[in-house]
């Protein structure tokens, strides 16, 4: 590898790119755009949601604590049940996003300082559940001496969420998804662009490497995922207070692993797509799973097998690990090593295919 | 090291069931201007990427400065210039960082990289453009640029496919006296066109028509093999002038140029006088001439007998 050539590649690609007005524009806008999308959308708060209530208990005091609920705005009585089980129904039918469930034996709960309400709530709606939260807040206006006696007098059940997200477990993630959307597409067509402009002909006619080319191609981009990695993190802890409890230099390497990984998996995609079209196509392909399997949506004890052993394939799964573990339980990258060498092997494994399909050839 | 710049033998490639090139034998001398004439879709191209190695052969041989091909085809990357057909150097770079990336790349120390780029851009007139961006220069200009940036490196050999497809005559004029200095220099140059007065500057051409290679030699050479057969018809009837032509078995082709009526006749011995009896006959008054042949005649002659040889029956 000649490191004049190498450095004349990575030159050229940052003049190109700094003249290209829409690819600036995507790499700048998307961590702005995405994390506010993500971040406010969390934290709305909002008011009448579907709501349906069981009293079990059915005495003056449980009453006036469902009456008070409801007078809070957040949620609007569409159905009364019978049983819990009658409510979890209508939560899973979707026709309420919120049940509340009073037990039988409400009022020696309240005296026992216990919860004595549970809540239940769609948690696989971020919204919803924010808004349970700000109902769980509510304080109980009951006999004077009940906030003496419970601290927390009511419960929140999440449903569909257990993990219970909020932008301070949104936010490292999606330093993963946007590296992931970004890094794989960018490099990806960058290099099929230039076949289709019919720059490749040139290129591959002359004494350049396959691995100048590919290397040279990547670098430019790789500090491109730094500064977007910086911008979600800023943002992050500017915007939502996000904790960044362990070392930022963990933060940053494992976020290179996964650029990393991402740039070289594009690579691959460019050696195969014969258009820009078809390598947004395959980027998708690998997008989806990405956002879906990784953990970043759905936790990844949850879902069945199958799906668990296809999420150990994609990068932003050991990502997600990695960067949750070091930002919110201050963890270090050799706590978790085990996903650093997956992140790393799958960057050799990439990075070796795509070098060798890789054909200084139109064939 | 071999006589030749390009050896080429029983070269074909295919693409499925089209055989883009057929069979064809080549043999380029060194510091000659050599000529890859025949229409669209001939196999030019094709041609040109199988002997820079860009494309691999179904089969035949290719040995191109001493060097097999595709197998030393790296080796051979230093030593020879590419200009491709579709203009390939990056819009969005100026005129002056093309050329030095491209110097860079093809090796070029950074102190030659700078003389070579400054006495490159005088010599393609381009010097007072050397901060546009590529993709807004002229047909012509980007076509000096593309010369400029093949020949970076001082390859051995250069080959430029259509070069002129995309500009107006006078830069044409001027890129063939470019083409010249550098063959001068010692630079062996292959060059593909569709246009006939190029084919005939080259020092030596091949004809291609369908991916065959249907006659090759210098332009002399094969104008010399049709002396006798070319006639020119004057008439004030060039319509009826032209059937009555037509009709006549040993006459080739026929094409109206204005109001004359360029005649290419069969082998064998047709005079002046038979013509103009034959035109008199069928009522159309002519004057007839004997004219030299050229190039578009050896074409004419060159595509037909290859069309008659494929319909006998092997
Ligand atoms: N990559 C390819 N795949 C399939 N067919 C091709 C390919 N490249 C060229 N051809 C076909 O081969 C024939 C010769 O093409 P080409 O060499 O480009 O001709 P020319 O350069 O003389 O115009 C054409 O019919 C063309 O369609
Ligand atoms: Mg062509």
């Amino acid at each position: 590898m000649n490191l004049r050539r190498l450095w004349a590649i990575m030159i050229k690609e940052l003049r190109q790119l700094r003249r290209d007005r829409i690819t600036l524009a995507m790499i700048m806008g998307m961590p702005v755009l995405q994390l506010v999308l993500f971040g406010y959308a969390i934290n709305l708060n909002l008011r009448h949601l579907p709501a349906a209530v069981v009293d079990q208990a059915q005495t003056a005091g449980s009453r006036a604590a469902v009456q008070d609920l409801l007078a809070s705005g957040v949620i609007e009585l569409r159905a009364t049940a019978q049983s819990p089980q009658q409510l979890i129904d209508l939560l899973r039918e979707g026709r309420v996003s919120v049940a509340i469930a009073v037990p039988p034996d409400f009022e020696r709960r309240k005296l026992d300082g216990r919860e004595a309400i549970q809540v239940m709530v769609d948690g696989s709606d971020n919204v919803v559940q924010a808004a349970a939260a700000q109902l769980a807040q509510y304080p109980l206006n009951q006999p004077d001496d009940f906030h003496a006696m419970t601290e927390k007098p009511i419960s929140v059940v999440s449903f569909y969420n257990p993990e219970r997200r909020s932008p301070v477990n949104i936010v490292p993630g999606l330093v993963g998804v946007i590296l992931t959307m970004t890094m794989v597409l960018f490099t990806a067509v960058a290099i099929v662009r230039e076949t289709e402009r019919g720059n490749m002909e040139l290129l591959i006619t002359t004494p350049v490497s396959r691995t100048e080319l590919m290397i040279g191609k990547v670098l430019p981009y790789a500090a491109i995922g730094l500064v977007q990695t910086s911008m979600v993190l800023l943002l992050g802890v500017w915007l939502f207070d996000v904790p960044i409890r362990g070392s930022l230099w963990d933060v940053y390497m494992a976020s290179s692993l996964l650029i990393l990984a991402n740039l070289s998996l594009g690579l691959l995609i460019s050696t195969r797509a014969k258009s820009q079209f078809q390598a947004m196509q395959m980027t998708f392909f690998v997008f989806l799973p990405s956002i879906l399997l990784s953990g970043f949506m759905f936790p990844y004890d949850g879902m069945p097998r199958p799906a668990q052993w296809i999420a150990e394939l994609l990068p932003l799964t050991h990502f997600m690990r990695l960067i949750r573990g070091i930002m919110l339980r201050g963890a270090d990258l050799g706590d978790l090593w085990q996903d650093s060498v997956a992140l790393a092997a799958f960057i050799a494994i990439m990075l070796t295919l795509a070098i060798r399909l890789f054909h200084k050839r139109l064939d | 090291m071999s006589e030749s710049a390009i050896h080429a033998q029983d070269l074909t490639k295919r693409f499925g069931a089209l055989v883009a090139v057929n069979a064809v034998n080549l043999e380029v001398p060194r510091a000659c201007v050599y000529g890859f004439l025949g229409p669209n879709g001939s196999g030019k191209s094709t041609t040109i990427r199988m002997l820079c190695g860009l494309l691999t052969p179904s089969e035949g041989d290719i040995e191109v400065l001493g060097l097999r091909i595709p197998e030393q085809a790296e080796q051979l990357k230093q030593h020879i210039g590419y200009m491709t057909q579709k203009f390939s150097l990056f819009d969005d770079l100026s005129v002056r960082q093309n050329l030095e990336f491209l110097a860079t790349v093809q090796g070029l120390s950074r102190r030659e990289e700078k003389t070579r780029v400054d006495d490159l851009l005088k010599r393609y007139r381009l010097d007072d453009r050397e901060e546009q961006l590529a993709g807004t220069l002229s047909g012509g200009q980007k076509q000096r640029l593309a010369l400029a940036g093949a020949i970076v490196h001082r390859p051995e050999l250069l080959f430029l496919d259509e070069p002129t497809s995309a500009v107006d005559p006078e830069s044409r004029r001027d890129f063939w006296e470019k083409l010249f200095e550098l063959a001068d220099e010692g630079t062996t140059i292959l060059v593909s066109t569709h246009y006939m007065d190029e084919a005939e500057r080259c020092h030596r051409l091949a004809i291609l028509d369908t991916g065959n290679l249907v006659a090759d030699g210098t332009p002399a050479e094969l104008t010399a093999k049709l002396e006798g057969r070319t006639f020119l018809v004057r008439s004030g009837t060039p319509r009826k002038a032209k059937e009555a032509l037509d009709d006549r078995p040993d006459v080739l082709s026929v094409a109206q140029i204005g109001n004359e009526l360029r005649v290419l006749m069969r082998e064998g011995d047709a005079s002046i006088d038979s013509l103009r009896h034959h035109l008199e006959q069928a009522g159309a008054q002519a004057e007839v001439e004997s004219v030299p042949p050229n190039l578009e005649d050896v074409f004419v002659v060159a595509t037909r007998r290859h069309a008659a040889h494929q319909e006998q029956p092997a």
